[in-house]
């Protein structure tokens, strides 16, 4: 005998969920949103170095003359601008990239946890002594 | 969830050269670009005279530091891009194309650096 209970109908469909619609610029409404997406940001003049360098390398090979023309077009003042802006993102890259690693990893010596402070500290050590090493090799002439 | 297997395999093969190209990024950009954007072109700097600059790029250690630091964080800005225009401004539709044009150009970079380096003298 049939069930006289009526039958649910199921279908693929359910009820909308209600979502709150997010602002295209929901990341200039706190700092800290802000922040992130500067860090994020970063990358681009991170891609932007990487250009430069190449074209460094590429005029290099050229020859001197083309080298030549290629650190005086180094010296136009937009550029400066932009490598200027670009220098504070690639810092402002790397200090919040230390600060991760220490949330990132976790270091146990002899069983006990190394406190985050000590892994961002040597990164930021290792930081200093690696930038001078770069900066002495390529200003030393 | 809706990730066809494919995409399960790059996934961590991409973060790895993520996080692998923040850490390059991270020590080494920020000295270069201080010395070959700003010291040099104002002056702060003497300019190295071209063959002792040809002659360092010349060798081979040089060149492969060179490559890393060329490779790398194009992969690391590729995927920061990539899902800020994903999360950031919520262009959710067109994550393939953006994800293969950030990533492609990395490759694309990556090649470039690769080509440039090999054939250098």
């Amino acid at each position: 005998m049939k069930s006289t209970a009526p039958v649910p109908a199921y279908t693929l469909n359910h009820p909308r969920w209600y979502r709150k619609r997010v602002s295209t610029y929901w990341w200039l409404q706190r700092w800290e949103y802000l922040r992130f997406v500067l860090r994020e940001i970063s990358s681009v003049f991170i891609a932007y170095f990487v250009v430069l360098m190449l074209f460094e390398v590429y005029f290099l090979a050229r020859g001197p003359q083309a080298y030549a023309d290629f650190q005086d077009l180094l010296k136009n003042p937009l550029i400066i601008a932009l490598n200027f802006v670009s220098f504070f993102f690639v810092v402002f890259h790397s200090i919040t990239w230390f600060n991760l690693s220490a949330r990132a990893m976790t270091v146990r010596v002899a069983g006990k946890r190394v406190p985050g402070f000590l892994i961002s500290g040597s990164n930021f050590a290792a930081w200093v002594v690696i930038s001078t090493v770069i900066v002495w090799f390529l200003m030393r002439g | 969830m809706e990730a066809k297997p494919s995409q399960l395999r790059l996934e961590p093969l991409l973060w790895i050269l993520f996080s692998a190209g923040g850490v390059v990024a991270a020590f080494l950009i920020p000295a270069h670009l201080f010395v070959q954007g700003l010291a040099i072109p104002l002056g702060w700097s003497k300019t190295t005279d071209y063959e002792t600059a040809k002659a360092f790029v010349a060798h081979p250690l040089v060149r492969l530091y060179l490559f890393v630091l060329c490779s790398v964080p194009l992969f690391h800005a590729a995927h920061r891009i990539r899902y800020t225009l994903y999360d950031g401004l919520q262009i959710k539709h067109l994550n393939e194309v953006i994800a293969v044009c950030s990533y492609g150009g990395a490759v694309v970079g990556t090649l470039v650096a690769a080509h440039l380096l090999w054939s250098f003298r």
